[in-house]
Order: C-alpha cells, then structure tokens, then sequence
C-alpha cells in the first residue's frame, strides 16, 4: 500500500556525525558491497572500469566547502535515504511497490512489483533514489533490513553495513523514536537537524553539526623575510645587491 | 528534468486524441455533432487511435511495462495510479460510443455513451496534469496551472482534429473554427502565464538549507561523490536545451498557437477547411511537442541543490 501508515512503532534510522567523517567513502563501498548481495541485489554498474562509469548506489559522499576565509571549513558529507516518515515517494507509487514499514519506519522498493516509472524518484528532494537500468527496478537504501534482523549473523554484525565499516564512528544506528536510544541521546546533546527540514517529508534519520572554526584570531602566519640582514658584512652586501636589483 | 521521449509521445498524442473524443462527444450529446455516422464513427476511431498509441508509448519507458497492470491498485494516493484508472474507465463507453456507430444502431443510448466518454477524457487529462503539478521537488511542475494547461492543449489539439474531419467530411461549419480559436486563445494565455510565473520565482531552497550547513556559510561542492553523472544526475539534472528556452517559447507561442489560430480563422472565411486545418495541425503538432520538451528541460530538481545548484 502507498498510503503512509499513521505511526510507526519505532523510526529505524541513522545518525551521521558531520565533525567526524572524514569522507573516506568505506561506508559508500560497503553498502554497494552489501546491498549488490543483498535485498536490493544487484546493483548493476555500467563500464565500471571504463571511461564513463555509472551505477546504481545506495549512499553517495559528498565534499563542500562551507564558509569563506579562517572560518571555511571542509564537510564530508554522507547522503542516503533519510526513510522519512512523510514522504512523497511512497504516495506517488502506482503499483504499490515503494512502501513504509509500520513496523520500524523504514521505507522499502518491492522489486518484485515495481513497475520502474521512476516516479519517485522524481518525487524525493534528496536524491535518493537510484534507478537500476539492468533490473529495471528503483534501488534505494533498505536500512540494511536484510542485516539488522539476522539472527544468522554475529550480533554486533546486526547493524547497516555503513555504521560497521566507518572506521571513525560517523556513523550510528537506532530508533530515533525512542527518547531513550543511544541515538535520540546524541542528537538532542548535538544539535542534531533535518536535512531540508522546510520541505516537510519529515526525515527521521538525523545529521550532527560540524564544530565551528575558533580560530578567527589565531596568528596568521608571516612570510619569511630576506630583507634585514643580521649585521655580518657579507649578509650587508647581499642585503645590498638585494635592495639594489629591487629598485 | 530529463525529457523521457515516450512520455512526450504519450502526454501529446493521447492529449490531442482525449481532446478529440471530448469535444466529439459533447458536440453530440449536445446536438450539435453532424448526424453523419461515418464521420462520428472515424473521429472516435482515430480518437482512440491516437489514445491507445500514446498509452503504449508511455509503457515503453517502464523497466517492466509487463507489471503496468499493478499500476491500477494505488488511486488512493497515487495521481499515476489514477490516471491508469481514468484512461481504462474512459475507454469502455467510448468504445460502446464507437461499435454503435460502426454498426448504425441509432439508439438514445448514444448521448449518455458520448457524456460519459467526454467525462473520462477529461478526467484523465486532468489526472495527467496533476501527477507533474502533485510534485513538490520541481517548482516548475508545482503550478496550480499545469494542469489546465494539459487540459486546454489537449482540447485545442482536439478541437483542430475535430475541424479537420468536419472539414474533410464536407459539413464544414463556423462552430469547430470558434472552438479551436477559443481552445487556443485560453491555452496561450495561460501558458504565457505560467512562463511568468516560473520566471519570477527564484526557488524557496538553497543548498544551505539541503545540508544544514547555513550556519557556518555558504556551501559549495568541492569533491563529487562520483566523477561522472549517476541516475539522479542524467534525469534530474538535465538541462539541454534550457538555454535556448527563450527561443523556443516564441517558436511554442507561433507553432502552437499563433499559426493555428490564423490558419483556422482562414478556413471560416475561404472555405479551404481540410487544407487549412490541415496545416494547423502540423503547425500544433511541433508547437505541442515542442512544448511538451521545454516542460521537461526547464523544470529543476531541487536535489540538484547537492550536485552544485545554489537554489531550486
């Protein structure tokens, strides 16, 4: 069904920390790795290896440039589905395969119905959505619900496979629904925003600011200079011939 | 947006043929219609015709157009999913209209068969409309005039067809002029609306918004998640053509609009109706199509906001 259920009794999702990802894309090789295997499977990549390689993948990294002079910083910047609660990828649907899980929130592609109008992708502002021209079905991250569940897996394996490979934490998984999760803990204590909050899907996966810059009255450092000499006779007459071919 | 040809195909051909069956349908349920059967009979053919052409092209960029019969379960929420509904639905008193015809059975059923046919097609159109005008994500599509803009393209397209089977039917009359006139005088100045209204708008999100990151400054991309454009990149970000927009918009206003509406007020007063109309189509043909495009290749995505694009 493509009407969205009213609640859900938990919002599944994840939590990026913008202040330390550091945008070695471990996360973006895991999930192709993963999810090529997985519920989405395949992930079909065209000329992979060739000169105008594409492909459909669940979690795209990107860099910015945020801010101008001492307080500029760089932000590696995660982007995925956000499995927002209001969303108008799933009510566009018309066959009923883009979906909500009443049951923790995450939103789902049955490729076995979807007909690849790609209509939502078109309805989702984050970009999402990836069409799989092989299959001819809409990919889009499943939260790793194949992982998250398996009980035929070690349990600390029980997670997204991008929050098992980011080496440096970035990222963590957990329902944003209860007040009382690791998660919802860490967003509250950080400040943790929507991404395009004014569109009003709602998302319920969450991003951590990055720490701003305090270095707006560091030293800024000077540029060596040969113009003095230290007062030794040969450094004068070099100072000289210096001053001299300067002018 | 990146123009999908089969939906151009589709919104143009099945537009023109739903214009045709709407207009052929109220001018009979109306009494207004000629009473020649073999006329009514070829102009809901073609009609339909024109129709199913169009609904079998829009299946063509379907990764599984064998699964499209799934696509008539989400009305409820899905303006795709309800035009599906509407274009079935449309086609069973048409297609009653039209075997009535074939045959000659002149029944008082007729009327009811075509007030009904004339409701689907309109329906369907308008459903067509609102799955471009429901979307959010694209400021261009988001209009409260796109869909009456389908509306009157489909019926001025119609309204032409209409004219010209009259015409080659020899019952040439003033009215099929006045509507096709008065079908493009609305659709022109409804369409020159609507470019006014998207060129005034700047668009409501910025990049800063899309990231969040508006409080340490502005956001620009400094290494691309890929090195050559993904899915989201080729549909979402394509702009071919968007430079010469000015351009093609006059090309639209002559095409479509001006010279048809010159060639048709010709025909009322020389009487050339088949040549005339004729030429008037082929006129809307490339105005309407080259609509249908500009539709697409102006329209921008606001995910683009992360791909470079400071607001949409």
């Amino acid at each position: 069904m493509t009407t969205l259920p009213e609640t859900t009794k938990k919002k599944l999702g994840l939590v990026i920390d913008l202040d330390i990802c550091v945008g070695c894309q471990a996360c973006a090789t895991s999930c192709k790795e993963w999810n090529t295997g997985g519920y989405s499977a395949p992930l079909s990549d065209h000329d992979a290896y060739g000169a105008d390689p594409s492909g459909a993948w669940l979690n795209r990294i990107h860099s910015y440039e945020v801010g101008e002079g001492p307080l500029a910083k760089t932000v590696h910047f995660p982007r995925s589905c956000l499995h927002c609660e209001e969303p108008d990828c799933v009510t566009v649907c018309p066959t009923g395969a883009s979906y909500k899980r009443e049951e923790d929130g995450i939103v789902l592609v049955n490729p076995d119905t979807c007909i690849g109008c790609k209509l939502c992708s078109w309805a989702c502002p984050y970009g999402a959505r990836e069409y799989d021209y092989d299959d001819g079905v809409m990919k889009k991250c499943t939260l790793c619900v194949d992982r998250i569940y398996n009980e035929t897996i070690p349990e600390e394996d029980r997670v997204p496979a991008c929050v098992r490979a980011c080496p440096t934490g970035a990222r963590a998984f957990g329902d944003l629904g209860d007040p009382e999760s690791d998660v919802s803990k860490s967003v509250e204590a950080r400040g943790g925003f929507n991404l395009l909050d004014e569109f009003g899907y709602k998302p319920v996966n969450k991003y951590l600011p990055p720490r701003i810059n305090q270095v707006a009255d560091a030293p800024v450092a000077q540029p060596m200079t040969t113009e003095k000499s230290d007062g030794s006779k040969i450094e004068n007459l070099f100072a000289w011939v210096d001053r001299a071919l300067s002018a | 947006m990146h123009p999908a040809y089969s939906v151009i195909l589709f919104t143009t051909s099945s537009g023109a043929g739903y214009g045709l069956l709407f207009w052929l349908s109220i001018a009979h349920a109306f009494g207004l219609a000629p009473d020649d059967r073999w006329l009514l009979f070829t102009a809901i053919a073609l009609a339909l015709l024109l129709i199913t052409v169009g609904l079998l092209a829009s299946t063509l960029h379907l990764g599984h157009p064998e699964r499209a019969t799934g696509a008539f379960s989400q009305w409820r929420s899905s303006w795709l999913s309800r035009e599906g509904v509407a274009a079935v639905a449309t086609y069973v008193p048409a297609g009653l209209l039209a075997l009535l015809w074939l045959i000659g059975v002149d029944s008082g059923l007729t009327a009811l068969l075509a007030l009904l046919s004339g409701i689907g097609a309109a329906v369907t159109v308008y459903c067509t409309g609102m799955i471009y005008a429901s979307l959010r994500t694209i400021r261009q599509w988001h209009q409260p005039s796109v869909p009456y803009i389908y509306l009157a393209l489909a019926a001025g397209t119609g309204a032409l067809l209409l004219g010209l089977l009259i015409g080659l039917f020899g019952h040439a009359a003033a009215w099929p002029v006045l509507l096709a006139l008065a079908c493009l005088v609305v659709g022109a100045l409804l369409k020159w609306r609507y470019w006014q209204s998207i060129d005034a708008d700047p668009g409501q999100y910025t990049a800063e918004m899309a990231t969040g990151l508006g409080a340490i400054g502005k956001v620009k991309p400094l290494d691309p998640p890929h090195t050559r454009p993904n899915f989201v990149m080729r549909e979402m970000g394509y702009r071919v053509a968007r430079k010469h927009a000015e351009k093609l918009r006059k090309g639209v206003l002559l095409t479509l609009f001006a010279a048809p509406a010159v060639l048709v007020l010709l025909a009322l007063f020389t009487g050339w109706s088949a040549l005339l109309f004729t030429l008037a189509i082929i006129a809307a043909a490339l105005g309407v199509a080259t609509e249908r495009w500009l539709f697409f290749a102006e329209a921008e995505h606001v995910s683009m906001l992360y791909y470079g694009a400071e607001r949409a």
